[in-house]
């Protein structure tokens, strides 16, 4: 919590921004409609900062996030009956994605940019071919019922945020955290001290892979199908990961600030675009934000002596 | 904390930033209130904007075509016709053709009705087509290397109008050149075929809403991206009709013609305002997500445009929509096949090929609406008589 503090302060400055445009904000209405909407990136930067802590990329989700649904669209076809098995498949279909990318990326010693910008690659490609650039088919009523409805006057997307939170807390918060953690700040020692450091980042892949089926869930119901459901997807989960001062490479930041990045990003970009600023400023303003942080981070360690014990490479 | 903090001062200076530097800029749509009551909130006219063009668009409308009336794609506005006897040959014909792309629904249901239209005439004993995938230069070696092929007529359909100039140029020289959809900058080609055009697009939605949207009410327009010529038509006549109505048009937003971003544009409109009298779209692609928006605040979906595309024609009668729907038809593909042939035999066919654009009204809505059809097709494909339909556009048998 203390780590994600100043992170909600930026936010809280943010919604104070966003409510001087636009009072509705303040109202549970219009702010339980601001949740909905940053639902599926907070839920991709929950993942995404899985694999970001151990060290690792994951660029992959956006098109992840397309691919599932327009395969989703595909196969129900309008057929309410075909709703839970495909829901069912596109959460296998994201574990089993994520699977390939850790396990290229520990067994075969690809480096995970590379492996996950691939996968990005050969997903938008299959997603093309396979479609012409038309997704064929429709979602059924019930598929969109978690990006539509909602409990009374509460989304889906926002308890399915709230669900995928908690057990991204608690997830770092039991072993699997602690080692996860260790694998990200030193890979080797970490080893070395009885980790299964390989299968610690193909499980972290595996929640990547799951967090992008579940955003494919809530951005198709949200919005129907379309070929672009998942465009620059990887980049805002990356930035929102970032925002919330998660180290790239590893090893430092907690999930709820991470989660808390993404909202503040969705936050930066309602701002935006209360004053009229055109979105296609979004991908500068994340462009920015990455390269700020990382720099900010880099900027800081000739200060301190020793920030990292023992890096996993100055070790070597 | 250090890095934390570190990263709070980075956003802490660029929120700074972005509340300095781009004021000016939020000062053009969003403040359209402060400014109604001198403009209507459209902004300035786009530079792509031609008066002479917008004027013959917009009269072609209402001009009865030459040609069968069961067969629009046959038919032709105001046709100069033009002798083609030097290109009169002998058949089995080869044909060609150099597609821009089929990276859109609209170019899938096209590019189907053009193979469809094909495999209708049997003195065509050849067709070679070549996808460009978008690419200029991709598509200027492919009319380069279609020359070399023996040819008999070349259809092409430009992916952008300044750069192929010089390529179709070239062509033009060799064979018969039939260009359809975008136009180029030269007129080489022994004929351009095109529906009305954007401008009588932009217009047609417009005016709908001038008239069924109550004085005053606010519109808030939505467009896919700045600087594309044949979207720039169709909001420049949209403005030009806004300009001229008592409506408000609230903001002038791009969708990057994303469903996500359109719903969560229309819900912020509807949240900052109340509610929105009506709504302008430069394309249907993503009227559903506008509608659903609507819907999903609890309020009666205003008047609004879409396309021809099956999804809103679907909503449209489900949902019973104060709606318009003109089109681009994607029937226009039909046309440049007919055309070849015609030349290639020597009949006269019209220089500038005028096609009709007509617009889906709640009146003509149950004859385009064909629910076996999947939601991203185009109702004006002129398709229902070909081969291979309904199968073939990824229609079930119904």
């Amino acid at each position: 919590m203390r780590r994600a503090l100043p992170i909600l302060a930026v936010l809280v400055v943010l919604l104070a921004a966003i409510a001087i445009a636009n009072p509705f904000i303040l109202e549970p209405a219009g702010f339980l409609a601001f949740l909905k909407r940053a639902a599926p990136l907070v839920v991709l930067a929950a993942g995404q900062y899985f694999v970001v802590v151990s060290g690792e990329f994951d660029l992959s989700v956006g098109s992840l996030v397309t691919a599932e649904v327009v395969i989703a669209a595909r196969l129900i076809d309008g057929d309410e009956s075909a709703t839970w098995p495909v829901l069912a498949l596109l959460i296998v279909a994201g574990l089993l994605a994520g699977l390939v990318n850790g396990v290229l990326t520990t067994k075969l010693r690809v480096p995970s940019f590379i492996v996950t910008l691939g996968m990005l690659l050969v997903l938008s490609g299959a997603v093309f071919l396979w479609t012409g650039g038309a997704p064929r088919g429709a979602l059924s009523e019930g598929f969109r019922e978690f990006g539509r409805g909602g409990l009374g006057p509460v989304p889906w997307s926002v308890l399915i945020l709230l669900v995928t939170g908690a057990a991204a807390i608690w997830l770092m918060r039991a072993d699997f955290g602690r080692t996860l953690m260790a694998t990200g700040d030193n890979e080797r020692a970490a080893a070395l001290s009885g980790v299964r450091v390989d299968r610690v980042k193909i499980f972290a892949f595996m929640l990547s892979g799951l967090s992008a089926a579940v955003a494919a869930i809530l951005l198709g119901g949200f919005a129907g199908v379309s070929a672009q459901a998942g465009q620059g997807l990887e980049f805002s989960a990356i930035t929102a990961v970032v925002l919330g001062g998660v180290v790239l490479g590893g090893g430092r930041g907690s999930v709820l600030a991470a989660m808390a990045g993404a909202v503040t990003l969705e936050a930066l970009f309602t701002l935006l675009n209360l004053y009229g600023i055109s979105g296609a400023l979004e991908f500068t303003v994340q462009g920015v934000i990455i390269i700020a942080a990382v720099a900010a981070g880099a900027i800081r360690l000739p200060r301190k002596p020793t920030p990292r014990r023992g890096d996993a490479h100055a070790a070597s | 904390m250090p890095r934390p903090r570190a990263a709070v001062a980075v956003l802490a200076v660029l929120v700074a930033a972005g509340c300095t530097t781009d004021k000016p800029a939020a000062t053009t749509p969003s403040a359209a209130p402060a400014a109604s009551a001198q403009g209507s909130g459209t902004g300035a006219q786009s530079k792509f904007f031609v008066q002479a063009d917008f004027d013959a668009q917009l009269g072609m409308r209402s001009q009865t075509p030459e040609g069968p009336a069961n067969k629009p794609w046959e038919q032709a506005i105001a046709p100069k016709m033009i002798d083609t006897a030097q290109y009169k040959k002998d058949g089995p014909y080869h044909l060609c053709f150099s597609n821009a792309a089929v990276n859109n629904p609209w170019r899938q249901v096209g590019w189907k009705t053009m193979q469809a239209e094909v495999s209708l005439h049997e003195e065509i004993g050849k067709f070679t087509a070549l996808d460009a995938e978008g690419k200029d230069d991709k598509q200027i070696s492919d009319i380069a290397e279609l020359q070399a092929k023996g040819c008999d007529a070349l259809i092409v359909s430009p992916n952008t109008t300044a750069t192929l100039t010089p390529a179709v140029a070239a062509a033009c020289g060799k064979v018969p050149v039939i260009v359809f959809d975008r136009g180029v900058e030269t007129d080489c080609p022994v004929t351009f075929i095109k529906p009305i055009g954007g401008y009588a697009f932009g217009a047609d939605a417009a005016e709908f809403l001038a008239e069924k949207v109550p004085e005053g009410g606010k519109v808030l327009a939505l467009r896919i991206l700045p600087g594309v010529d044949v979207l720039e038509t169709r909001w420049s006549a949209a403005k030009v009709v806004f300009d001229r109505s008592r409506l408000q048009v609230v903001g002038v937003e791009f969708t990057d013609g994303d469903a996500a971003r359109t719903k969560s544009i229309v819900s912020d409109y509807i949240q900052r305002h109340g509610t929105i009298d009506g709504v302008w779209m430069d394309a249907g692609a993503t009227a559903v997500a506008a509608v659903e928006a609507f819907e999903d605040a609890g309020l009666r979906v205003p008047p609004i445009n879409g396309e021809d595309q099956q999804d809103f024609l679907q909503k449209w009668k489900d949902a019973g929509l104060t709606a318009v729907a003109p089109t681009y038809p994607t029937y226009q593909w039909r046309t440049p096949v007919i055309a070849a042939l015609k030349i290639l035999k020597g009949e006269e066919v019209p220089g500038t090929w005028n096609l009709p654009q007509p617009k889906v009204t709640s009146e003509t809505l149950p004859a385009y609406l064909k629910p076996n059809m999947p939601p991203l097709h185009y109702a004006l494909c002129g398709c229902e008589d070909l081969p291979g339909f309904p199968e073939s556009w990824g229609g079930k048998k119904g």
